[in-house]
């Protein structure tokens, strides 16, 4: 397997050398990989403007010793150039993409499911709120990741819900019997949305008022740093309107 | 491995980008065989660099002095600031000689998944540039990148209210390339962008 073909969404571009780039690019077929684009910085490069974040692109590569060099590169479908010129859309990606890079914890492990999600979250965000897209994804990440919060049933004993209580430790809703200190007691409406969010109820979640949203958001960054272990850097940048 | 300050020499040179084990060797195989007197001048030239540059008090440019070359030049145009990440770009554009205003160095881009934010970089430092009312156009020259592209757009986002003049670079094709080898997003942007040809 010297060349090989896929497709991606790059998640990250850092600067290398003179004119390089490292790019880390979630796959279809190999998950996380991180590669060596040659010459992109330069303004003569053929596809310089296709590795940018956010791309979703068509890819050629040779795998190196250490990390895999682009030979071809063809954007498929150019995120990033629609959600550039909205500030709180373009925050709202970047999240989107250091969640996918943060969950995917090993390199060239297949993660086609998270593969999607990305690509959907990255093309809802054009349409929709972006903050409500941001906490789908999050959401739907981490349920992918097997982080899903329980937002019915009691996360300790599986009692029935409907329950009052959220803890994050707990891993989501806690029956009063189970509570342990310093567990939230979010209105039912923030429960009822991020169940909403999970489940795709996009009418649902949008007829929610600003600050059922904004608990939620809160419920939700909070259960995702817990699992991730160190926070995200750009979800505190992430202008929430 | 070389004795004490050879290779003293060699780690330290080797921290440099771009210079790697073999060309840090190299260059203090160099140092070692040249003049006293050319590697004197080098050492000034390093110590210099820290001791006496800091950056403008107007533009964030580098300079010697309180203010730098451009802000301290009269016969400069007040009416324009150009936006630009680095001091790099500065000296990019000053060679062009199309541009007669004068500049404001951001420090970089935003850039979120590296936790940069608009508070990082001089942003604030802009407004207040503005505030007085004498400019009259804003270029916003940021890397025609991701990055800067959503610094643009935060920028002209921010200072709509003040109703001034907003302009980005142009986007297109480099001069004394071909077409064919375009990407097809800088050749949309030629398209958006193209010209009447006056006659």
């Amino acid at each position: 397997m010297s060349l090989y073909r896929d497709e991606g969404v790059v998640l990250r571009v850092q600067k290398l050398g003179e004119a390089d780039r490292i790019i880390t690019l979630l796959t279809r077929r190999h998950g996380r990989i991180r590669a060596v684009a040659k010459g992109v910085r330069r303004t003569r490069s053929k596809f310089g403007a296709s590795v940018e974040p956010f791309s979703h692109v068509d890819v050629q590569l040779y795998a190196g010793r250490n990390l895999d060099i682009v030979t071809q590169a063809e954007s498929l479908t150019a995120y990033g150039e629609q959600l550039v010129g909205d500030y709180s859309r373009y925050t709202a990606g970047t999240a989107v993409l250091e969640t996918a890079e943060r969950l995917t914890a090993e390199e060239r492990e297949p993660a086609l499911r998270l593969f999607l999600l990305v690509i959907g979250a990255l093309r809802t965000l054009t349409e929709r709120d972006p903050s409500l897209v941001l906490d789908a994804f999050l959401l739907r990440a981490m349920s992918v990741s097997g982080y899903a919060p329980a937002l019915l049933d009691c996360a300790r004993c599986g009692a029935a819900g409907p329950h009052r209580a959220f803890s994050v430790p707990a891993g989501g809703v806690v029956c009063a019997a189970c509570r342990p200190a310093g567990a939230a007691s979010p209105p039912p409406a923030t429960l009822a949305l991020m169940a909403d969010l999970m489940a795709g109820e996009w009418e649902a979640a949008e007829a929610t008022e600003t600050r059922t949203r904004r608990d939620a958001s809160g419920l939700v960054a909070a259960h995702l740093q817990w699992h991730l272990e160190r926070g995200l850097r750009s979800l505190p940048l992430v202008e929430r309107r | 491995m070389y004795e004490g300050a050879v290779q003293d020499l060699i780690d330290e040179l080797g921290r440099l980008p771009g210079v790697g084990p073999k060309s840090a060797q190299r260059i203090a195989f160099h140092l070692l065989a040249a003049d006293p007197a050319d590697v004197k001048r080098l050492v000034t030239a390093l110590t210099e660099v820290k001791d006496k540059v800091r950056f403008c008090r107007i533009c964030g440019n580098v300079t010697e002095q309180d203010e730098c070359r451009v802000c301290r030049d009269p016969r400069r145009d007040l009416t324009a600031i150009c936006v630009v990440e680095e001091s790099k770009d500065v000296v990019a554009i000053e060679k062009t000689r199309e541009f007669r205003g004068r500049y404001h160095v951001l420090g970089g881009a935003i850039s979120p998944i590296e936790g940069i934010g608009p508070d990082d970089l001089r942003v604030r430092e802009l407004m207040t540039r503005l505030a007085d009312g004498t400019v009259e156009e804003l270029i916003l020259a940021t890397d025609p990148n991701l990055e800067g592209e959503a610094t643009a757009a935060y920028l002209a986002r921010l200072v709509k209210p003040m109703g001034l003049r907003v302009t980005r670079l142009a986007s297109g094709l480099p001069v004394g390339g071909d077409l064919e080898y375009a990407d097809e997003v800088t050749l949309g942007r030629a398209f958006e962008g193209r010209r009447q040809v006056d006659v």
